[in-house]
């Protein structure tokens, strides 16, 4: 495939794979923490550790829109569609996220609610024109990347008056949670040794968010924690080089932001989408993650001039307060500081057929990734 | 008198004409129907016969038999319909137990509203792949069911067929040291089917490699009879096959990527949706697991054969209590190849 297999050439990969041997510091360890799914994703398919000397390690980040999803945002949803008799259309990697009480979307779709997987949110325009009588939410989720074509729907609707459609709106923001994630780094050890062996020493930054955010947000990351950060591609070959970029950087005592991904990224970004961002949304004061909490302006609801749009207006519900399994550690995974198999139910109680958390779910979770293709090198 | 069974007047409107609820009553409607649409396509000397079953003697030898239901969307895709897979399919299941496949029977479940004319095609294209497989279908049932109950047209095929003396085919026999074979791309049905669905809009040029296996195993079990493992992967794919193998014979199983033969279109496809083609269906497949040292001839044989002709040796049987499908990357990597979770659905970022 042209343009595909340039960047997973096993030749290129053996010859970064010895500079990135030859380049390390013995000496030390590096903590490279890659912030998206779509990293870690790559890293296991194509089994990018292995290519690694064994003091670099990858720690998997937060970047994966469902395994950041709280539960009460689902729990939302489901009473939302359950209340009002509509029909509520998601993107298929949430049906399976586990909500309060042991439900999800797939379950509440197979006990009568009109729950639909839709491939996009034009999907789910068209899902809306063809049922006039009925009312028709889009659950919206993910990052900066799924963010433009919610507001391109929105607008859609807008202009041609479409009275049934309306968003539930979940849109998160990248750099709010970097900054959680390396303002916390640490804080979970209780001792300095333990603090040290936590430290996130580099971090790849994302590839997909970056197309539209630019890498001019990421700043803080060098300024403020001193931590260098490359913006990498989703192939393993941007991911070893940007990997070898940051072992350059901390050798050499530096935090800058750089950019591998410099075939889709620009510093300033997708001005157009940003402008269509801006144009129908607007920052939320403060939104609930998994694993890192409620994080001030780190979200974004339907602004005012879409108000009509807002399936939060016009669907109240009232929800319990939900209730977690005992025992998960979806937040220490997704904050970097447990790695899926210190979870005492990884692989017992939770498989991706039956998932307890987040991360067991979307092939973009740690947990469901290291189980799928990486469980091996613990049982070898 | 006539031989030719009596003329219902007015004939079906295959053009314009439904199903309705009276093609599943028992009454005339439903023997016209089954006159003029199922007998007028399918017919073969025991259909004839007109009973509510198929009387033959059986052969020597041992018999197998399968039934597979068939529930696709859309009904018509590139490269084939729900009729011809479901021929193939149950003549697939019969034959991968290196067996020579007999009769089928065929019921259909009729959804009320769908058209005639759709009907006519799918019992055609049934036919005609009987016709071309050499395998009749011997007796059937139709029911009809209200509007809303049954997504157009479901139907389920039984196979029956006979296994050669001296062949011993079960997922249960796969030895460490075993030659993993496989017959040729993967992902083509699906990635053929998925291009069709309405909310998916791309076009591509990839068929369904629907096909009926049944020549291919002959010349595979003349050529070596002691195959131990035969399975064609339909859902699940690929990976899903090598891991039954794997469990049922209690081995691992270690295969190479750059050996699996995926066209670039399907790859491009699974690409651009997030699915991993190593998990995707195939209907025209067969997966085979026989010692090393026939493993030569068995690809010869498998690549002398129109169906085999992209066939590869992909990986081999090892032993491990866990019981794990290793892949080793193109990329140069080694991963895990794990049973598929859920239904295999496109990523979103």
């Amino acid at each position: 495939m042209k343009f595909i297999d340039e960047f997973r050439d096993p030749e290129l990969a053996r010859g970064l794979a010895s500079t990135i041997a030859r380049e390390v510091d013995h000496g030390r360890a590096y903590r490279l923490m890659e912030f998206c799914g779509g990293h870690t994703h790559a890293i296991f398919r194509y089994g990018v550790q292995d290519l690694m000397p064994a003091n670099v390690r990858f720690v998997h980040g937060p970047g994966c829109p469902v395994c950041v999803l709280p539960t009460a945002r689902l729990d939302q949803a489901m009473a939302m569609t359950e209340r009002y008799g509509l029909i509520l259309c998601t993107y298929a990697d949430l049906m399976r996220v586990p909500a309060s009480n042991r439900r999800s979307l797939l379950k509440a779709k197979a006990a009568g609610a009109d729950i639909r997987m839709v491939y996009s949110t034009q999907d789910a325009l068209a899902v809306a024109r063809a049922n006039p009588g009925r009312q028709v939410v889009f659950f919206a989720i993910g990052f900066e990347t799924t963010t433009p074509p919610t507001a391109v729907a929105l607008q859609h609707a807008r202009a041609e008056g479409l009275s049934n459609f309306s968003v539930f709106c979940n849109h998160v923001l990248t750099p709010p949670a970097m900054r959680a994630i390396l303002a916390s780094a640490g804080t979970d050890a209780t001792t300095p040794d333990q603090a040290a062996g936590l430290a996130i020493d580099g971090i790849l930054g994302p590839s997909h968010v970056s197309t539209v955010i630019g890498a001019a947000p990421y700043g803080f990351v060098a300024t403020e924690f001193g931590t260098p950060l490359v913006i990498a591609g989703f192939e393993p070959l941007d991911v070893m080089q940007a990997t070898l970029m940051l072992i350059r950087q901390i050798n050499a005592g530096q935090a800058r932001v750089e950019n591998q991904y410099q075939r889709a990224v620009t510093p300033e970004g997708n001005r157009k989408a940003q402008a269509l961002m801006a144009e129908v949304l607007t920052l939320r004061d403060t939104f609930e993650w998994r694993g890192l909490g409620f994080l001030a302006d780190s979200a974004q609801r339907l602004n005012e001039a879409y108000a009509d749009f807002d399936a939060e207006r016009r669907f109240p519900v009232a929800v319990p307060p939900s209730c977690e399994v005992k025992g998960c550690e979806c937040p220490a995974v997704l904050r970097g500081v447990k790695a899926p198999a210190d979870c005492r139910l990884f692989g017992t109680l939770c498989t991706p057929e039956n998932p307890m958390g987040s991360c067991m779910v979307s092939s973009e979770g740690a947990c469901a990734a290291y189980w799928s293709y990486g469980r091996f090198r613990d049982a070898a | 008198m006539t031989d030719k069974p009596r003329r219902f007047a007015p004939g079906l409107d295959l053009q314009r004409g439904a199903v309705d609820m009276s093609h599943g009553s028992g009454g005339r409607a439903m023997a016209q129907l089954i006159a003029e649409l199922f007998q007028r396509h399918l017919d073969n000397e025991l259909l004839r016969q007109g009973n509510d079953q198929a009387l033959f003697q059986p052969p020597a030898g041992r018999l197998v038999m399968s039934t597979d239901g068939h529930v696709i969307s859309p009904l018509f895709f590139p490269g084939g319909d729900i009729g011809c897979l479901a021929v193939h399919g149950t003549i697939n299941d019969i034959a991968m137990a290196g067996a020579r496949p007999l009769y089928l029977a065929a019921g259909f479940i009729l959804e009320e509203g769908f058209p005639l004319a759709d009907l006519a095609r799918v019992v055609a294209s049934m036919a005609r792949a009987a016709n071309e497989a050499g395998v009749p279908v011997v007796t059937g049932d139709t029911k009809v069911v209200e509007r809303g109950k049954a997504d157009g047209l479901f139907i389920t095929t039984t196979g029956l067929g006979v296994v050669p003396e001296g062949i011993h085919i079960s997922g249960d026999r796969a030895q460490p040291g075993d030659a993993i074979l496989l017959s040729g791309t993967l992902g083509d049905h699906g990635v053929a089917v998925m291009s069709q669905r309405e909310n998916l809009g791309f076009g591509t040029e990839i068929r369904s490699d629907t096909a009926a296996l049944h020549d291919l195993v002959a010349a595979m079990v003349a050529a070596v009879p002691d195959i131990h493992c035969l399975r064609d992967p339909t859902r699940g794919g690929f990976a899903t096959t090598l891991n039954e193998f794997a469990r049922q014979s209690g081995v691992g199983m270690r295969v190479r990527e750059h050996a699996i033969p995926i066209r670039e279109e399907v790859a491009a496809a699974c690409e651009l949706l997030g699915l991993d083609p190593l998990y995707v269906a195939n209907e025209g497949k067969l997966i085979a697991i026989c010692p090393a040292d026939q493993a030569e001839t068995l690809l010869a044989t498998m690549r002398a054969h129109p169906q085999g002709r992209d066939a590869a040796i992909v990986g081999e049987v090892v032993a491990d209590p866990h019981q794990f499908v290793r892949m080793e990357t193109a990329f140069g990597g080694e991963r895990v190849v794990d049973w598929l979770t859920g239904e295999p659905l496109p990523r979103i970022c």
